[in-house]
C-alpha cells in the first residue's frame, strides 16, 4: 500500500529518538538528516523537503523539546504536526452550490485518472446523497474519450451529454448544462481532455470552460507516482484556473506518495478524494491527520 | 580559493537539479561526484566547458550503463513476423505509444498488425481502433471482456498466416503490484510463444516520464513477470525530465528505446542521450 515504505523510514529515523532522555543537537542533526532522506526517495518535493526539514529542526532545538522530560516523545510529536500541517489539518469536502447544478470540473495532466474519477464522483454523489448527475464529455481530443465516458455512464446508469468530436469544447459545455437545467439535475461533471500545464493553447480553452460554466468546484487529478514534478505542475493548474481542490489517484500502487505531501503545502489547495483503483466505486474522502499518522504509525 | 567555493556551490545545485530531474537521491550522489571528478580532471573553469565536460560525461555514463545491450527497437530476421509487446502501469501511454509506432513502421513501407489485448478498460478498444484508422492499419479485437490472452492468440495466429513484419500488441494499464493482474500478462507473452516460439522480440515498458521514484519498483516487478528488454519514456514534451531512467539504467542496465513527445502521432523519437542529459540540467546552464 502506498505511504508503507514512507512510513517505515521516518519511524526508523525517529525510533532512537524515542525513550532518550536527554537529546543533542547531533541527536537532532542525524534524525532530521535520514527523515530528509525518506522524504526525498519517496518523492516530496525538494523544496518543500528543504522547509519542512528546516521547521522541524528549528522546533526541536528549541525550548518545547529540550525542556521537556520526554524529549523524544516530544520530537515525534513535532514530526506527526508538521507532517499534518502539510497535508492540511482537516478533510475538506466538495463546494456546494446554494441552487442547483452544483458543477465540478476535472482537469489535469494527460492519464491521470480525470475521465475515471469523473465517474467514480457520479457514482458517490449517487451513493451519498442520492444524486441525480450529468457527465459532460468535453475531451474532444484524446482518441474514443466520448466512448471511455459513455461506457462508464452505462455502466452507472448516468446520463452522458456529447456532441461526438467536431463541437469545440465550449459549445459542448455550454448545452450540455442547458440539458441538466431542463432536467434538473443536482450535479454536473465535465470531463476535460488530458493536458499540459505549459500548453498555452490548451490552458486558454479551460479558462473559457471555466468562465461559461463557473464550476463550484476545479477538481485537479494527480497521479500519486508523480515525481518532483508534481508541485510545478499543481501551480501551473492554479494560477490558471484557481484550482479549489486535489483528487490524487492510484494509490492501491506502492508509491511512497510524495506528491500528496508537496502538493499542499505548495499551492494550499487540498487534496479532497483519493483514488485506489479502477472500479468506480475505488474513491475514497482524504483524512489528511489520519494519513499523517499513518505514516508515523501512530 | 574564490574558485573553489564557487565550484562547490555550483556541484550543491546541480545535486539538487539533477534530485529536481527524479534521478533519485542516490543516483544523484554517484552522478554529481563523478561529474566533480571529471571537471577537476578536464581542469574545466568556464561555464562552457563545464557544461561540455558535464554532458560528455552523463552520456558516457549512460553508454557504460548498458555496455553490450541493443540500443535500438530490434527485428527478427527478414520474411518472419516481429511481435512488440508493451507493457506498463495505467495512463502511462502504452496505446498511444502503440498508435505512433504503427505509424511510423507503417509509413516505412511494413505490414503491421495491432492487437488490442486491453479488453478492460472502458473505451480502450475503442481507442485502439481508432488509432489503428488514423494511421491506416489493421487491429484485432476480441469481444467484448474477452481474455486478454484470446485475443493475443487470435492476433498473432494472423499475423504468422497473414505474414505481417509487425504485430504490436497493446495490453490494459495495471500496477505491478497486483498479483493477478501481473499473472495475467505472463499468461500473455505464454501466449505468443505458443504460436511464434522466439517472440516477443521486445517487451517495452512505458514508463510517463513525470514518474518519480516509483518506476524504479515499476521496472524491476514488470520485469520479473515478462522480461523487458527496454523503456518507452512518454510525455516528456511537459516539465517533466523523466530522471528516473537513469536509475534504471544503472541498476537494471535497461536502454530506452522511444521516447514519446506529444500526442501527435508524429511524436515519438528514438532516445537520445546527449539531448536527454542536457534536458537534465536545463535551468541550471
Ligand atoms: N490502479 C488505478 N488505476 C486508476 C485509478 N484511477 C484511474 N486509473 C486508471 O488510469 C488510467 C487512466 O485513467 P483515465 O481516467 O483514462 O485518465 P484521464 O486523466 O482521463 O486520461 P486522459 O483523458 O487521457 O488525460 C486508466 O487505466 C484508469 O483505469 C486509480 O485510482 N487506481
Ligand atoms: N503530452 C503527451 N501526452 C501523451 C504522450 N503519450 C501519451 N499521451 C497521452 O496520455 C494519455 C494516456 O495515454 P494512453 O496511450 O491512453 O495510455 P495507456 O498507457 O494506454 O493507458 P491505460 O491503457 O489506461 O493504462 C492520453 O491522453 C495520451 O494522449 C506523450 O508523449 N506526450
Ligand atoms: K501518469
Ligand atoms: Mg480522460
Ligand atoms: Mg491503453
Amino acid at each position: 500500500m502506498a505511504f508503507e515504505n514512507l512510513s517505515t523510514r521516518i519511524q526508523t529515523a525517529l525510533s532512537g529518538l524515542r525513550r532518550k532522555g536527554k537529546i543533542t543537537q547531533d541527536d537532532v542533526n542525524e534524525a532530521t538528516r535520514e527523515i530528509r532522506l525518506a522524504l526525498l526517495e519517496a518523492d516530496v518535493n525538494f523544496k518543500v523537503v528543504k522547509d519542512f526539514v528546516s521547521a522541524v529542526k528549528t522546533r526541536a532545538l528549541g525550548q518545547e523539546v529540550m525542556g521537556s522530560l520526554t524529549p523524544g516523545q516530544q520530537i515525534i510529536k513535532i514530526v506527526d504536526e508538521e507532517l499534518t500541517k502539510m497535508m492540511g489539518e482537516t478533510a475538506v469536502g466538495l463546494n456546494k452550490s446554494p441552487h442547483i447544478p452544483t458543477i465540478i470540473m476535472m482537469v489535469g495532466l494527460q492519464g491521470t485518472g480525470k475521465t475515471t474519477t469523473a465517474g467514480k464522483l457520479a457514482n458517490h454523489l449517487m451513493k451519498t446523497e442520492h444524486a441525480r448527475p450529468l457527465l459532460i464529455a468535453a475531451d474532444i481530443y484524446r482518441p474514443a474519450a466520448v466512448d471511455q465516458l459513455k461506457v462508464i455512464g452505462e455502466q452507472l446508469s448516468v446520463p452522458v451529454y456529447d456532441e461526438g468530436t467536431s463541437a469545440t469544447a465550449e459549445t459542448i459545455v455550454t448545452n450540455g448544462l442547458q440539458v441538466a437545467e431542463q432536467n434538473k439535475n443536482d450535479y454536473v461533471i465535465i470531463d476535460t481532455a488530458g493536458r499540459l500545464e505549459i500548453d498555452e493553447q490548451l490552458m486558454t480553452e479551460l479558462k473559457n470552460v471555466k468562465q461559461i460554466a463557473h464550476p463550484d468546484n476545479i477538481l485537479l487529478v494527480i497521479d500519486a507516482m508523480t515525481g518532483q514534478v508534481a508541485t510545478q505542475v499543481a501551480e501551473g493548474f492554479d494560477q490558471s484556473l484557481d484550482v479549489t481542490g486535489v483528487v490524487l489517484t492510484k494509490l492501491d500502487g506502492d508509491t511512497r506518495g510524495g506528491a500528496a505531501l508537496s502538493i499542499r503545502a505548495v499551492t494550499g489547495k487540498p487534496i479532497i478524494f483519493t483514488g485506489k483503483g479502477e472500479k468506480l466505486t475505488d474513491l475514497d474522502n482524504f483524512y489528511p491527520d489520519r494519513m499523517a499518522n499513518r505514516i508515523l504509525g501512530m | 580559493a574564490k574558485f573553489r567555493s564557487v565550484d562547490e556551490n555550483f556541484f550543491e545545485e546541480l545535486e539538487e537539479v539533477l534530485i529536481e530531474s527524479d534521478v533519485g537521491y542516490e543516483t544523484a550522489m554517484q552522478l554529481s561526484d563523478s561529474l566533480r571528478t571529471e571537471v577537476k580532471l578536464r581542469n574545466a573553469k568556464s561555464k562552457n566547458e563545464l557544461q561540455t565536460a558535464i554532458v560528455q560525461k552523463m552520456v558516457e555514463l549512460y553508454e557504460a550503463g548498458g555496455a553490450g545491450k541493443n540500443e535500438e527497437l530490434q527485428v527478427t530476421e527478414t520474411g518472419s513476423t516481429t511481435v512488440y509487446l508493451f507493457v506498463g502501469v495505467n495512463g502511462a501511454g502504452k496505446t498511444t505509444t502503440v498508435g505512433k509506432l504503427a505509424a511510423k513502421l507503417h509509413g516505412a513501407g511494413k505490414s503491421v498488425l495491432l492487437v488490442a489485448a486491453d479488453t478492460f478498460r472502458a473505451g480502450a478498444v475503442a481507442q485502439l481502433v481508432e488509432w489503428g484508422k488514423r494511421v491506416d492499419v489493421p487491429v484485432v479485437r476480441g469481444k467484448e471482456q474477452a481474455d486478454p490472452a484470446a485475443v493475443v492468440f487470435d492476433g498473432v495466429q494472423r499475423a504468422k498466416d497473414e505474414n505481417f513484419d509487425y504485430v504490436l500488441i497493446d495490453t490494459a494499464g495495471r500496477l505491478q503490484n497486483k498479483v493477478n493482474l501481473m499473472n495475467e500478462l505472463e499468461k500473455i507473452e505464454r501466449t505468443i510463444k505458443k504460436v511464434l516460439p522466439d517472440q516477443p522480440t521486445e517487451v517495452l515498458l512505458v514508463v510517463d516520464g513525470s514518474t518519480g521514484q516509483n518506476a524504479l519498483i515499476q521496472a524491476k516487478e514488470f520485469n520479473e513477470t515478462t522480461k523487458l528488454t527496454g523503456l518507452v519514456l512518454t510525455k516528456i514534451d511537459g516539465s517533466s525530465k523523466g530522471g528516473v531512467v537513469l536509475a534504471i539504467r544503472n541498476e537494471m542496465q535497461l536502454p530506452v528505446k522511444l521516447v514519446g513527445l506529444g500526442e501527435k502521432v508524429t511524436d515519438l523519437a528514438e532516445f537520445d542521450a546527449e539531448k536527454f542529459a542536457i534536458g537534465l540540467f536545463r535551468g541550471l546552464m
